[in-house]
């Protein structure tokens, strides 16, 4: 049984992204034999939850809400391999390709929107940087992915996620995976106008929209 | 005859300046640069530097560095397209160029952003021609009705044709430098007269944190070879892509600095190279990257401060906005950066027109910062004695009723004492009101209509046939068999 101290600790050291203090209490459940799907959802998410609030609020800015999720990909590396040995998921949001489209290096955006995709429970393959067209549509085949997230930064490039999109529907993969397109450049009608599926303007919101695209 | 006190704004004192500049040697020596050109590496690595190659990155010593600095020039020199009229870009003197590269321009009438096309370039590339306090054009907007693999070319195609100033501009590819070059030769005449006389400054922008990208470092060394001026633009943006703290960020600014124009040297000694960068405070609310913030423009007037400390001619991009519309946040941060840019004595200020994060133009906007940076240079001439005495001899007949409207000493200096803005409103109400109770961007917007009656400078025709063979080729090149007309605008 896990006391409710436990598990608002839990919730704290996420809120705070105190990663010492939370990869402690990882290794402690495990150590304990806790419940480790409880300690999960009611313990850990519940903390990222209330990050994602206070960011939405405005209480909590960017280093904040980052570290917070940091914190929670820290967590996750430490309780995945022990899911694994008890033949036990965690809950899955999705899978998730995402990556910053060739000829574009630029990847903080991508960076941050990885990071929170993850910690809310997306199965997160980043691809990094300056990733040809053929391997977002090859790793999402591959690893049957739900959503194909894509971010550029520079107009010369926002240009492929437009070509990406093509590329799916002229292989009949259009249904298949649900696109997201992001960056400085990139807007909603972009979005629209290239078939995309959704546009975020931030980690934040692409969490949300990758939420309600994935549950449909 | 009393001279005027040059107004200025010098951010960083004399011992964290030094702190700077002795971190970021460090930087370059401890931790290393990451370039991943080859040709670069290799100039590098003769020259002594250690590399390792696996991370692409490259150890530079102190030495190396200073060595650099003593073969770089401390002036470089600019001259518009005819070749008469001479800039010099060093010392204290400013100049302004239009914010660059805008993808959209803000519609007047709709106040909402679009995307440009042919006919925005020439109408930027001919008003920026016609405002006095702009120096020098700038490839400012990317155009959509040509591929966006030859917009970098493109836009100088255009910008050469209907401005006579010097151009700013920079390179999207490695091979966009042949055409681009050629063009230039073509205005020109030859390789040598251009080397002569730089029509134009290359930009290039090193990617945060600490990295030179093939593109990039192959700017710097074709730029470096055919003697055109290499910008320098640095811009970590802080907490994101470099260090938060103001002088964490200068120090990343300056070492990513120092190592292209160790490249530039390497590339070509002597070679033209400007201390610039766009680095940004990073909004960690809204992860954006304001250049209309003060905090930015503080870094901007300190690595400037740092480049005048090496003897380098200096770059920033101030007096733009973050504004959406042309607005009062539009004008209170395009005036203190152009006001704060031109007291740090920045030889090269990018931004006039410019909003929306770098992202848009504003061809109103470029009209109203027209007169900020008129504002903005007649500060910096400061207060001088004009007659000797002052004006002790105006007083000699003194009566409750003198006035001095009509006395020739006020017909002598009123138009060199003060300068006459033109959009910015002086008129009484009634005459105001009179006038249509316009706002400053419709002025702006009735000036620009003006401005596109007048006729336009222009260029040879013999230069303009070979301007186009060049954009044609490179066109073709690129998949795109006709260039879009520009037909009457």
């Amino acid at each position: 049984m896990i006391k409710e101290k436990q598990l608002s600790d839990m919730k704290q050291a996420i809120v705070q992204g105190n990663k010492e203090k939370a990869e402690k209490l990882a290794r402690q459940a495990i150590d304990e034999n806790l419940d480790l799907i409880d300690v999960i959802e009611n313990g850990f998410v519940p903390g990222i939850q209330k990050a994602g609030d206070l960011w939405e609020k405005g209480e909590y800015f960017l280093p904040e809400l980052i570290s917070s999720a940091e914190c929670m990909k820290a967590v996750m590396v430490l309780l995945q391999p022990e899911l694994k040995k008890k033949k036990l998921t965690a809950k899955s949001q999705g899978k998730v390709i995402i990556g910053t489209i060739e000829g574009d290096i630029h990847d903080i955006g991508k960076n941050l929107v990885s990071s929170m995709l993850s910690a809310n429970g997306f199965d997160v393959i980043d691809l990094g940087a300056d990733v040809k067209l053929q391997n977002f549509i090859k790793t999402a085949q591959q690893e049957k992915a739900d959503l194909i997230c894509v971010s550029s930064l520079l107009t010369t490039t926002m240009i492929k996620q437009k070509t990406l999109v093509e590329l799916l529907k002229s292989k009949n993969l259009y249904r298949q995976f649900k696109v997201l397109v992001g960056g400085a450049p990139v807007n909603k009608k972009w979005a629209e106008d290239i078939g995309a599926h959704g546009y975020a303007e931030n980690a934040m919101s692409a969490t949300k929209l990758a939420k309600t695209l994935t549950q449909k | 005859m009393i001279k005027a006190l040059r107004p200025q704004y010098k951010p960083l004192s004399e011992p964290l300046l030094k702190k700077i500049l002795a971190e970021s040697y460090e930087l370059l020596e401890k931790y290393g640069v990451f370039v991943e050109n080859k040709e670069a590496k290799k100039l590098l690595k003769q020259a002594g530097a250690q590399i390792n190659e696996k991370e692409n990155r490259v150890f530079i010593k102190q030495e190396l560095v200073e060595k650099a600095l003593s073969t770089s020039p401390s002036t470089v020199e600019l001259y518009d397209r005819s070749g008469e009229q001479k800039y010099k870009v060093g010392g204290d003197n400013i100049h302004f160029d239009p914010g660059s590269a805008a993808v959209t321009v803000l519609d007047h009438k709709s106040k909402s952003q679009r995307k440009a096309t042919t006919k925005d370039l020439v109408q930027f590339a001919k008003i920026t021609d016609k405002l006095d306090n702009i120096d020098f054009q700038s490839t400012g907007i990317i155009s959509s009705d040509v591929p966006e693999i030859i917009g970098d070319s493109y836009r100088l195609y255009i910008g050469l044709q209907y401005s006579e100033k010097p151009v700013v501009t920079g390179t999207f590819r490695v091979e966009g430098f042949k055409p681009m070059f050629d063009m230039l030769v073509a205005v020109r005449g030859s390789e040598n007269n251009l080397r002569q006389k730089p029509l134009a400054i290359f930009d290039a922008c090193p990617s945060p944190p600490l990295k030179w990208s093939n593109l990039t470092a192959q700017s710097l060394i074709d730029s470096a070879r055919a003697g055109i001026p290499s910008e320098l633009i640095s811009m970590g943006m802080t907490g994101a892509t470099s260090p938060v703290t103001l002088a964490g960020t200068l120090v990343q600014h300056t070492a990513e600095n120092l190592s292209g124009l160790v490249i530039c040297q390497l590339a070509s000694k002597g070679s033209p190279v400007i201390f610039g960068g766009s680095p940004s405070s990073f909004d960690m609310r809204k992860g954006t990257t304001p250049m209309g913030a003060i905090e930015t423009m503080m870094i901007d007037a300190a690595y400037a401060q740092i480049g005048k400390h090496l003897n380098l001619p200096t770059h920033a991009y101030m007096g733009l906005s973050d504004s959406k519309l042309n607005d009062n946040q539009a004008g209170l941060e395009s005036g203190i950066g152009a006001v704060l840019a031109a007291l740090a004595g920045i030889n090269v200020i990018s931004g006039p027109g410019m909003m929306d994060f770098e992202s848009c133009q504003s061809l109103e906007k470029l009209v109203v910062d027209n007169e900020i940076c008129g504002m903005a240079k007649r500060l910096i001439r400061g207060i001088s004695q004009r007659d000797e005495p002052l004006a002790l001899d105006l007083f000699k007949d003194i009566t409750p009723e003198t006035q001095f409207l009509s006395k020739p000493n006020t017909r002598k200096w009123y138009r060199q004492e003060h300068i006459f803005p033109d959009v910015i409103d002086r008129d009484t109400y009634d005459e105001w009101a009179g006038k249509g109770n316009k706002s400053i961007s419709d002025r702006a917007a009735d000036k620009i209509e003006e401005i596109l009656k007048q006729p336009v400078s222009l260029i040879d025709s013999d230069i303009q046939k070979e301007l186009k063979k060049v954009m044609l080729s490179d066109a073709k090149n690129n998949g795109l068999s006709t260039l879009p007309k520009v037909g009457s605008l």
